[in-house]
C-alpha cells in the first residue's frame, strides 16, 4: 500500500471513527438514562467542549506539521475542521430544541407560524444575551467554513480568496472561548485553560508571520527559503 | 557553631496550590484537545459510580401541610446534582469531594442585635423541635428545579430563642470556612466564607426552615450538613448551606452571589419568571430530570399565596 492510500484507507477512517466516540458515548449515556439529574446540562456542555477541542485541534495541526516536519498531518484538518462543526452544531441544535422550542411547549403540528415563533425566540436570545451573541457567531463562521470547505468550492473561490475565508477560522475560535468564558458563573478557570490553549496557537501564527515579515525585509537566500515555507501558514 | 542545612525543597520551590490546579486545569484542557486527536473516551466520571445510597440514619419526622403533593425527585439526583462550590463549582463535584467530611461536633454562634448571643451546640438548637417533613419545590437560579423532601423545622423557633431586638431587621448567615475539610475554598471562586440574608419578616416565615434531613433521613453532606436554611419561594442560592453563625444585622447585608455579580444576582432573590437573568429566560424551567425548559416558572415558585404579602408596595422586578 502506498503511503497515500494508508492515509486514505486506513488513518482517515479511523480518525473519523474516532472523532464520532465522544457523540455515541453521550447518545449511549443519555440512552442508558446514565447523565445523572440534569441529562441537558451533561449534553450541552460536552458538546461545547467537544466543539471546542475539535477547533483547538484544527489550529493545532499547522503548528504540529511545521515542528514535526510531518506534512501528511494536513490532510486531516479539513475533516477534523468539519467535526468541530458538527459539535458546535449538535450543541447549538440542543439549545434551539430543548430550551427553545421547549419553553413555547413543543407546539404540534409545526407550522409555519411555530417555525417563525421560534425564529423570533432564537434571534431574540442572539440579541438580548452577549455570550449567546458571541456562541452564535462562532457557530455561523464555522457554518460558512464548513459550507465552503468542499474542494469544488477552494476551487471556485480561488486559493487566496479561500484562505483568506477560512482564517476566519481564528476569530470563530477566539468567539468559542469567549462563549464558554461568558456563560460560567463565578469559576473561570476551565475558560482560561481552554483560553490559554487558543492563544497559544494564534500566538504560533503572529510568530510565524512576524518572521516572515522581517524575511521579507532581508534580501536573496534567507527570504526564499521562508515565503516558500511558509505560504500555507493558514 | 550550628549549620542549618537548608530543607530538601525551598519553599520557593513549592507549587503554591492554586498554581498547582490551575496547571491541572491547563493540563486538562490540553489533556482534553489531545484526547480528541486520539480519539480516547471521554473522562467524564459516571454519575452512577459516585451515588451514595441512603444511609439509614433515620430521623423521627411528622408530615407537614405546607408539604406540595407534587411528586419528590429521587435521592441519587438530590444527592448527586449539587450547587455547593465549598466542595467544587461542577454540580458532580459535592458528592464526591463531601464524602470524608464531618460535620460532628457543630456549633452555631449567634451575635448581633439579639439578647441571646453566644455559641450553640447542634443538639441545643435541636431541643425541643419536632421536626417536619417538608416536601418544597426548589427553582435553581440556573433554570433547572427539583422537588425535594427535606426535614426541618421553622427557623422562627431559633430566631426566637435567640430574642432579637428591635434593631434586628435582617438576619445574616454563614456557612463554615475551613478549606482543609471543603477544598472548594481554596480557590478564590468567591469571596468566602459565603454570607446570605433575609429580611426579619422573611425569616419569621413559617415556609423558611431550616433543613437537618432529607427523605426521612440525616442531611447528606453534600446537601449543606448538618444544618441548612430553605427558603422555597427563592432562588437556591438563598438556602445558604452548614451554617456555622447566624447574626441580627440592622442594615441588608451584600450576600455572597450579589457580591460575586450584582448585576445577576440581588438580596431578595425571589422566584420570578418575569425577570430575566441578564443571560438567560427565567420564564420556563426543567424540572429535572427532564431535558427540556418546558415547565412555566411561577412567581415565588408557586408559593406566592403565602408570601407575596410580605413584598406589597414593593417593585416586583426589584425583588430578583
Amino acid at each position: 500500500m502506498t503511503r497515500n492510500q494508508t492515509i486514505r484507507c486506513v488513518l482517515k477512517p479511523i480518525v473519523f471513527l474516532a472523532a464520532l466516540v465522544p457523540a455515541l458515548l453521550l447518545g449511549r449515556r443519555l440512552v442508558t438514562g446514565s447523565l445523572g439529574a440534569d441529562p441537558l446540562a451533561e449534553i450541552t456542555n460536552g458538546t461545547g467542549l467537544w466543539a471546542l477541542r475539535f477547533l483547538a485541534v484544527t489550529l493545532a495541526i499547522t503548528p504540529l506539521r511545521r515542528l514535526s516536519g510531518w506534512n501528511d498531518l494536513i490532510r486531516f484538518r479539513r475533516m477534523i475542521g468539519l467535526f468541530a462543526f458538527f459539535y458546535s452544531s449538535l450543541h447549538l441544535g440542543v439549545f434551539v430544541i430543548a430550551d427553545r422550542f421547549a419553553s413555547l411547549g413543543f407546539p404540534t403540528p409545526v407550522s409555519w407560524e411555530t417555525i417563525r415563533e421560534l425564529a423570533a425566540s432564537i434571534a431574540t436570545e442572539v440579541y438580548k444575551r452577549p455570550y449567546i451573541a458571541v456562541g452564535f457567531t462562532s457557530w455561523s463562521i464555522m457554518f460558512a467554513l464548513a459550507l465552503t470547505s468542499t474542494t469544488g468550492m477552494i476551487r471556485r473561490l480561488g486559493g487566496r480568496r479561500w484562505q483568506a475565508l477560512h482564517r476566519l477560522v481564528y476569530v470563530g475560535a477566539m468567539a468559542g472561548v469567549v462563549h464558554y468564558w461568558w456563560s460560567v458563573k463565578a469559576d473561570v478557570r476551565d475558560p482560561r485553560a481552554y483560553a490559554v490553549v487558543v492563544t497559544g496557537l494564534l500566538a504560533f501564527r503572529i510568530v510565524v508571520w512576524t518572521h516572515k515579515h522581517a524575511a521579507s525585509h532581508t534580501p536573496a537566500l534567507g527570504r526564499r527559503a521562508i515565503t516558500t515555507e511558509s505560504r500555507d501558514a493558514g | 557553631m550550628l549549620i542549618k542545612r537548608p530543607a530538601d525543597i525551598p519553599s520557593s520551590e513549592i507549587t503554591d496550590e492554586m498554581v498547582y490546579l490551575s496547571r491541572r486545569r491547563f493540563i486538562q484542557a490540553v489533556a482534553g484537545t489531545a484526547l480528541a486527536t486520539a480519539g480516547a473516551l471521554v473522562s467524564e466520571t459516571d454519575v452512577h459510580a459516585q451515588q451514595p445510597a441512603p444511609h439509614g440514619r433515620k430521623l423521627a419526622t411528622r408530615p407537614s401541610p405546607l408539604s406540595t403533593t407534587e411528586a419528590p425527585n429521587s435521592w441519587s439526583h438530590i444527592t448527586t446534582y449539587n450547587n455547593f462550590y465549598e466542595f467544587g463549582t461542577s454540580l458532580h463535584e459535592p458528592a464526591a469531594n463531601a464524602r470524608d467530611f464531618k460535620p460532628e461536633p457543630w456549633t452555631i454562634t449567634v451575635e448581633g442585635e439579639c439578647a441571646r448571643k453566644g455559641t450553640l451546640n447542634l443538639e441545643d438548637v435541636l431541643k425541643g423541635e419536632t421536626l417536619e417533613d417538608r416536601i418544597y419545590r426548589h427553582r435553581c437560579v440556573e433554570g433547572w428545579s427539583m422537588v425535594i423532601p427535606w426535614v426541618g423545622f421553622p427557623l422562627s423557633r431559633l430566631v426566637k430563642k435567640c430574642e432579637p431586638t428591635s434593631r434586628a431587621n435582617f438576619v445574616t448567615m454563614t456557612t463554615l470556612y475551613d478549606p482543609m475539610r471543603m477544598p472548594g475554598q481554596r480557590a478564590p471562586v468567591l469571596a468566602w466564607p459565603y454570607v446570605e440574608g433575609l429580611r426579619m419578616d422573611e425569616a419569621m416565615h413559617p415556609l423558611t426552615i431550616l433543613a437537618v434531613g432529607l427523605y426521612g433521613e440525616v442531611l447528606p453532606n453534600q446537601n449543606g450538613a448538618p444544618l441548612r436554611l430553605v427558603v422555597p419561594w427563592k432562588y437556591g442560592f438563598k438556602s445558604i448551606k452548614s451554617i456555622v453563625k447566624i447574626a441580627f444585622v440592622d442594615k441588608e447585608p451584600i450576600n455572597s452571589w450579589k457580591r460575586a455579580a450584582s448585576n445577576e444576582y440581588g438580596f431578595y432573590a425571589n422566584v420570578n419568571p418575569a425577570v430575566d437573568h441578564p443571560r438567560w429566560s427565567q420564564a420556563t424551567e426543567r424540572r429535572l430530570p427532564s431535558l427540556f425548559k418546558t415547565m412555566k416558572t411561577l412567581p415565588f415558585n408557586g408559593y406566592g399565596d403565602q408570601v407575596a404579602g410580605l413584598y406589597v408596595g414593593m417593585d416586583p422586578k426589584k425583588l430578583y
